[in-house]
């Protein structure tokens, strides 16, 4: 069995908005959702900026028992997860019928250990942990809560692939509903925002200590990079066969062609170029797509020197002449980690689907790798029917998917 | 903290624990229908328990407690042991 996957509904929660409505100004904008937080300061990090989300109230939409259990990464899954499932046209009662599943990337749940671990060292009685710190403190928290919050019984789990979860857990649903074994699956990544969390990252020294202008921080591909801006929310994307869309009436968005894997089988968190050339390659092979037909990739770059200068490589080493446009997002958005696979795939649709790419903003100056590509430095209005989005992770995995317009 | 005082506090928590009515609690009604409690819902009634009064249910403890008059009398006798 070969079906065609679309997707028929995105939800996201992120520092540059809380609507697709909201995300999709900022992005034609080149809007920067990076502020100070003085709190990380007071903590000890180094680089006090980050992207920063509302914290959702969840207390008229859960019931006590399911808010319990809920920590902040599955807070932002949720709303996102509410707003998908609505512009799918999917309600409630779908899920009795109806079976579906969930695969989500997530893959820290610092907050929730450490504020368990906290009172157990003050009371010195598990027993007064609470019953919601065990669920909370897994990983696979939001695929746990969101299964149960929705009646899901179809495929569940979580995917912990650092920064490329998201990603991966788009490219995995395509592979199970392509294949016959699930008709619609709640994909997507999460990423908790908070000083527990980024800590050991900023202890790297890869956060960029840009703190007096903190919108101008995050630069990818930009000469004068130097470092990444965390960021953190949820991003929802509900993905079906063809069939399925149909038979219900759901409203097509785009059609995810292809997905290309790989690992760079080197160090742990310096990266190569081969391993994302492999992955995009991989990814276009599947789809059926030559590079020329692309016409447009957000990139994973971060802003730090080297992934962005090996980035640059890969694409030009895969796209070559073809030269099709590229940003990075995460010059707006910062590094939403687990979530930005599944985030950027949903920038790219809503670019895709109005007819513009948002900015690489803050690329003033390429470097020697920079300056073969064709880097968006503004809003470009341009049609655009096939992009491809690039996302890379500690330990070496990558992935990259290629994402449509939907024609019948 | 008197025998009023002590049930009066204990409602209040338990309102605002569980998201219960307070007129949905009298002496007479049963504590686990009453509030809807499962398994798991007892762990945080001992978590409550002890912020609030300093005192540590066990399982045990919860033998024989069926109204909430016999919750009430519980925690009373806890904080009574406990000075």
């Amino acid at each position: 069995m070969d079906r065609r996957v679309v997707i028929t509904g995105m939800g996201i929660y992120s520092c540059i908005g809380t609507s697709l409505e909201e995300v999709k100004q900022s992005l034609y904008e080149g809007k920067s959702g990076i502020v100070y937080d003085e709190e990380r300061k007071e903590f000890g990090f180094q680089s006090a900026i980050s992207g920063m989300v509302p914290k959702p109230d969840l207390k008229n939409l859960l019931s006590r028992r399911q808010r319990i259990s809920v920590g902040e990464e599955t807070e932002y899954a949720y709303m996102a997860t509410i707003e998908a499932l609505k512009n799918a046209k999917i309600e409630d009662s779908y899920f009795d019928e109806n079976e579906v599943g969930i695969l989500y990337g997530n893959d820290s749940v610092s907050k929730a250990i450490i504020e368990a671990t906290d009172i157990i060292r003050e009371k010195k009685d598990t027993a007064l942990i609470g019953s919601g710190a065990i669920f909370k403190s897994m990983n696979s928290t939001v695929t746990m809560n969101l299964s149960t919050i929705f009646r899901l019984r179809g495929v569940n789990m979580t995917i912990s692939a650092a920064c490329a979860s998201g990603s991966h857990s788009i490219g995995l649903g395509f592979l199970l509903i392509k294949q016959g074994m699930q008709d619609m699956i709640i994909c997507g990544g999460a990423q908790e925002i908070n000083k527990y969390a980024m800590a050991s990252f900023d202890g790297l020294g890869v956060f960029s200590p840009n703190e007096q202008e903190p919108a101008k921080a995050s630069r990818p591909f930009d000469a004068g990079r130097d470092g990444l801006v965390p960021s953190g929310g949820g991003a929802t994307l509900i993905i079906e066969s063809y069939e399925s869309a149909v038979k219900r009436g759901a409203p097509i968005i785009a059609e995810i062609i292809g997905y290309g894997f790989s690992s760079n089988g080197g160090h742990i968190s310096t990266p190569n170029v081969e391993g994302p050339a492999t992955a995009m390659r991989r990814a276009l092979e599947q789809a059926g797509v030559h590079p020329s037909e692309v016409g447009y990739i957000n990139a994973h770059a971060t802003s730090t020197p080297l992934g962005d200068a090996n980035e640059a490589k890969a694409i030009h080493e895969v796209f070559g002449e073809s030269n099709p446009h590229v940003s990075s997002t995460k010059s707006m958005t910062g590094h939403e980690c687990w979530m930005a696979g599944a985030s950027e795939v949903i920038y790219s649709t809503i670019m895709m689907q109005n007819d513009f790419i948002a900015p690489n903003i803050n690329f003033e100056n390429p470097d020697e790798d920079s300056q073969k590509l064709n880097i968006a430095t503004e809003t470009v209005n341009k049609k655009f029917d096939i992009y491809l989005s690039n996302s890379f992770g500690f330990g070496g995995t990558n992935s990259a998917v290629v994402v449509k317009k939907f024609k019948e | 903290m008197n025998t009023e005082e002590i049930l009066e506090k204990i409602n209040e928590i338990l309102v605002d624990e569980f998201e219960v009515d307070a007129e949905v609690i009298s002496p007479e009604s049963n504590l686990k229908d009453t509030l809807g409690l499962d398994s798991l819902d007892y762990v945080d009634l001992v978590v409550t328990i002890e912020a609030n009064f300093g005192v540590k249910l066990g399982e045990a403890d919860f033998v024989g407690i069926a109204t909430f008059q016999d919750f009430y009398n519980l925690i009373e006798t806890k904080i009574q042991n406990k000075n």
